[in-house]
């Protein structure tokens, strides 16, 4: 299994929750509440349509993989991925695997939280 | 409307280095501004508006960067533009130049480009780091790990996925790359390889060789764009912007194309400008930070159908007097010069030598009169910028 520390985010005050619901293994989404559009990365504004009606909810943790890259000769190895989540948008994360090489664009995958350097929960995904 | 007529470049000069460890970064800058200079007929008094991107020294300085090079360069400036949008930035100053030009604001727009990440040692994945610490962005990509070959990986993987394209497709965007730069004494790469040897050389970021990437050079390049006054008093080619285009490509929230590029609104806006369709165009320079990058421009300005990228590349489609499209003359990105990581100006350079009849003679296109440049600066799969140049020769 993938060994790899990730380094920890940077947490801005707009996206506290997001990352103290991490920690609790919960993946919050930001929805646009005059569009309905769930959207990713959060921030307090929609990227819609620029109202702050907006707010946070719990997402399923579940989608399918949209495209993914390993790097074979990162120490350890690691794949990089989009995940188009099940309530609509596209995330940047990581697939956990030991078999990169089984990995499949569009395959179910669901949220894992992994540490990182400071401790703070990140998600990254593993298959189905 | 045409912007024929309005503007024209009349200097164009590439840095002849690739390995810059006795020049400053500055000393870049001032050398290409005065090779482009040169090459138009002008002097450095002549010059009364400067174009310059986030590959100044200073940039990050408060109250540096771009006045600080004014003031090293000596220049007596009416008009400073310093848009920043990595690579494809310098395309941009050139449309920028010709609309300040047409509204009066200055007669003769300097435009330079340089950088020394490989003297500095420095790999653009610690340069893309730097850049992105402080981004919106950061605290949801840095502890993925995105270190540009991989984003772009992405972009290739889903490109296979979707429309069953090949590594050895992919590969022959380098092979045709490398044809060319046989031909130029300044490529950093000049031996001529085959698809074979780029699916020899060991995957950089699954599905990409080492050999879809390209080089890391120092270097640099410069323009000169001129009223068509100064351009009818000079002795050189008349070559005007006739079409321009520019987006700025993000991924909207989570809604995204990771193969629709920017290229798709900018290429729309330019061929539509310019009054021409791709099938006109008889030269392209495009982007080649990667193999994957030349696929997904060439399917997007509309060069092609989208998931037709890898048939029309595939056996010398690109190669200067075999394909049906001479891409990148000069050996490009991939086997050429990216200087400073950033490939945007060399990309007009070689179509202004084609227009010119300047290209090596080996890659030259006869009688070639309209050429397309068109740059990606950022990453293809995230944000990014991208700007499209249609220039013609007058007669």
């Amino acid at each position: 299994m993938d060994t790899r520390i990730p380094p920890s985010p940077q947490v801005w005050p707009e996206t506290a929750e997001y990352w103290a619901a991490a920690n609790e293994g919960r993946l919050l989404l930001r929805r646009c509440c005059d569009t309905g559009r769930a959207y990713h990365y959060p921030r307090l504004h929609s990227p819609f349509t620029g109202s702050f009606n907006t707010e946070w909810f719990e997402a399923s943790g579940t989608g399918t993989l949209y495209a993914f890259s390993v790097l074979p000769r990162a120490q350890p190895p690691y794949c990089i991925a989009y995940v188009e989540l099940a309530e609509g948008p596209i995330m940047l994360t990581n697939i956990l695997t030991d078999d990169f090489d089984s990995l499949r664009i569009g395959q179910p995958v669901r949220v894992q939280f992994v540490p990182s350097a400071d401790g703070q929960r990140v998600p990254m995904f593993v298959p189905c | 409307m045409s912007l024929k007529g309005q503007a024209y470049i009349v200097g164009a000069y590439e840095h002849p280095t690739r390995h810059a460890v006795d020049k400053s970064l500055g000393q870049l800058h001032a050398e290409v501004a005065a090779g482009a200079l040169a090459d138009a007929g002008l002097s450095w008094q002549d010059v009364d508006g400067y174009f310059c991107a986030g590959d100044v020294p200073g940039w990050d300085a408060q109250g540096a960067g771009p006045l600080s090079m004014v003031e090293y360069l000596g220049l007596r400036l009416r008009h400073l533009d310093t848009t920043e949008s990595w690579g494809s930035a310098y395309l941009n100053h050139v449309a920028h130049a010709v609309q300040a030009i047409a509204a009066g604001k200055c007669r003769v727009a300097l435009i330079t480009q340089a950088g020394r990440p490989r003297a500095e040692k420095v790999s653009p994945e610690a340069s893309h780091r730097q850049q992105a610490q402080t981004a919106a962005e950061a605290q949801f990509e840095a502890p993925y790990g995105p270190v540009v070959t991989n984003v772009y990986g992405m972009c290739a993987m889903r490109h296979m996925h979707q429309h069953g394209t090949t590594a050895e497709q992919l590969a022959w965007i380098k092979v045709a790359a490398s044809h060319h730069a046989q031909h130029n004494p300044h490529a950093m790469l000049r031996k001529v390889v085959s698809v074979q040897d780029v699916l020899d050389s060991p995957i950089v970021a699954t599905p990409l060789h080492r050999l879809d990437c390209c080089v890391i050079s120092d270097g640099g390049g410069a323009l000169v764009v001129v009223h068509p006054e100064i351009a009818r008093s000079l002795t050189r080619p008349l070559v005007t912007p006739i079409g321009t285009g520019f987006a700025v490509k993000h991924l909207n929230g989570g809604y995204f194309d990771i193969l629709a590029s920017g290229a798709v609104q900018t290429g729309r806006e330019a061929f539509a400008q310019a009054g021409v369709s791709p099938s006109d165009i008889q030269y392209a320079s495009l982007y080649d930070s990667f193999t994957i990058t030349v696929l997904v421009q060439l399917e997007n300005l509309g060069f092609c159908a989208a998931g037709e990228g890898g048939r029309f590349v595939a056996d010398g489609g690109l190669i200067s007097g075999v394909g049906r499209l001479p891409v990148n003359t000069d050996g490009g990105g991939l086997c050429s010069n990216h200087p400073g990581n950033r490939g945007g100006m060399t990309k007009v350079i070689e179509a202004v030598r084609q227009l010119r009849g300047e290209a090596h003679p080996a890659v030259q296109v006869r009688n070639c009169r309209l050429a397309l440049a068109h740059g990606t600066g950022g990453q293809l799969g995230a944000r990014h910028g991208s700007a499209t140049l249609i220039l013609e020769r007058e007669a």
